[in-house]
């Protein structure tokens, strides 16, 4: 099981969550994929419709940000921790 | 009768109510730390739903609708303005939300960046790609101005929904008479003084059209230097800033009722984007366009700097009917009188970005 992290902005859709326990293992885009088929709203605030990261959407697995990693190729095994954040941006 | 003035601004969309339109209250923001860059009041179900276009910049764009003058919204689970997959493109932001004529009472057009147009069949629940548009061999050519790529205005035909006409920036106005199946440029008259080529097929840097109130074949147009006018629905264009003190600016309106009236507000020139003499003034024209007059009763009197971005200038649809702008400074004013006289509605807020307003 993988535990999604979520920030307070985005908690609001997934029924107030903080944190959410997905099944799926491999990449981080199976993990994403999950979250996108259980709470579409959530998903679509992640990732657009092309399936890609939003730019000013940070994910960290295991603490490392994907984007230094193998972005939403990154693997993500059983028992990992995928945490979401909002990079510092906005007017 | 109250009034609803629905604002746009950079971190929020803010709704103000009155009895009068002169005493104004005014509640939010909704959507906190959105861009609100497109809102409308659609009242041609028998109730009005307000749909507002926004944008976080964190988490992407979206649209809700309200059918209780927003004390609650909707956003369906799925994105309601999405590109399809086979595009490659995903949307930036939806720049304008426009209800069809009242014989299409569930059609809702939305104007995307980049340059796209999405229709709606369900009152705005759930919009669809315009393949014929996205298609059109001349979207590559398309370009960009500082705002970004995007279809600003959506000009249904009031009577006839196979006839529409569309404006963006940069490429100009795009005519249909098939209902969308295929597109024409119509920019013939409307000069691009940034080209090599100053009269190009499309490539214009059209700000925002406007459609008469009597004559449906009548449009209006400010463009980027360049006031027209249009007899033929958009087909060829000729000038009408003779009358006014500067040809820039970003909105122009016309009057909901009253033909041959129309309303613009002049910057100096694309490189001073300052109201002209440094001035909060209005400029109306009765005649389409032959003869313009500064409306300022009531508005600052001293130096005045900030600008008004092409959505952020509308009317209602009342009689006499009220007209409104909001600058980016977070001003906004109203007219209950057609221009005549103008009174603050608010103030501080952040940059506005459109209004809409309409009797509830």
């Amino acid at each position: 099981m993988i535990t999604v992290l979520l920030p307070g902005p985005l908690r609001g859709e997934a029924g107030g969550a903080s944190r959410l326990t997905v099944a799926a293992t491999g990449t981080l885009r199976a993990v994403l994929d999950e979250l996108d088929g259980a709470w579409p709203r959530l998903g679509r605030r992640i990732r657009d419709e092309r399936g890609e990261l939003r730019r000013y959407v940070n994910v960290y697995v295991d603490g490392e940000d994907c984007r230094h990693a193998g972005g939403l190729d990154t693997p993500v095994g059983d028992g990992a921790e995928v945490q979401v954040l909002p990079s510092v941006a906005g007017g | 009768m109250a009034t609803l003035l629905a604002i746009g601004t950079g971190k929020g969309l803010f709704l103000a109510t009155s009895t009068d339109r002169r005493a104004w209250e005014v509640t939010g923001p909704h959507f906190p730390m959105t861009g609100v860059y497109a809102v409308a009041i659609d009242k041609r179900a028998g109730r009005p739903r307000l749909l507002a276009g926004m944008t976080s910049s964190h988490f992407g764009p979206s649209v809700a609708t309200s059918d209780d003058l927003g004390a609650s919204w909707q956003e369906p689970d799925r994105a309601p303005v999405a590109f399809p997959t086979d595009t490659g493109a995903s949307l930036g932001r939806v720049w304008q939300l426009a209800p069809a004529g009242a014989d299409q009472p569930a059609v809702v057009w939305a104007g995307a960046e980049p340059s796209a147009l999405f229709r709606s069949d369900d009152g705005g629940r759930s919009f669809q790609l315009v393949r014929a548009l996205w298609d059109h061999p001349h979207r590559e050519s398309w370009g960009a101005g500082f705002g970004g790529q995007a279809i600003h205005s959506v000009l249904p035909h009031p009577g006839d929904p196979a006839r529409m006409a569309v404006a963006m920036s940069t490429g100009g106005v795009y005519r249909t008479e098939d209902a969308g199946a295929s597109w024409t440029p119509g920019n013939t008259g409307i000069r691009a003084y940034f080209l090599p080529d100053e009269w190009p097929e499309f490539g214009q840097c059209v700000h925002k059209i406007a459609r008469d109130a009597g004559n449906p074949d009548r449009l209006y147009a400010q463009n980027h230097h360049g006031v027209y006018r249009s007899d033929d629905d958009g087909r060829t264009w000729s000038s009408i800033a003779a009358g006014l003190p500067s040809d820039f600016g970003f909105p122009t309106v016309a009057h909901p009722s009253r033909p041959g009236t129309v309303y613009v507000f002049p910057l100096v020139a694309d490189g001073q984007r300052f109201p002209v003499d440094h001035r909060c003034r209005v400029y109306r024209s009765t005649d389409a366009g032959d003869k313009w007059e500064p409306l300022s009763v009531g508005l600052p009197e001293g130096p005045f700097y900030p600008s008004v971005l092409r959505d952020a200038m509308c009317a209602d649809d009342a009689d006499p009917a009220g007209v409104y702008f909001g600058t980016r400074s977070g001003e906004v004013y109203a007219s209950p009188d057609e221009g005549d006289s103008w009174s603050l509605v608010a103030a501080h807020l952040p940059d506005v970005l459109c209004v809409r307003a309409a009797e509830v």
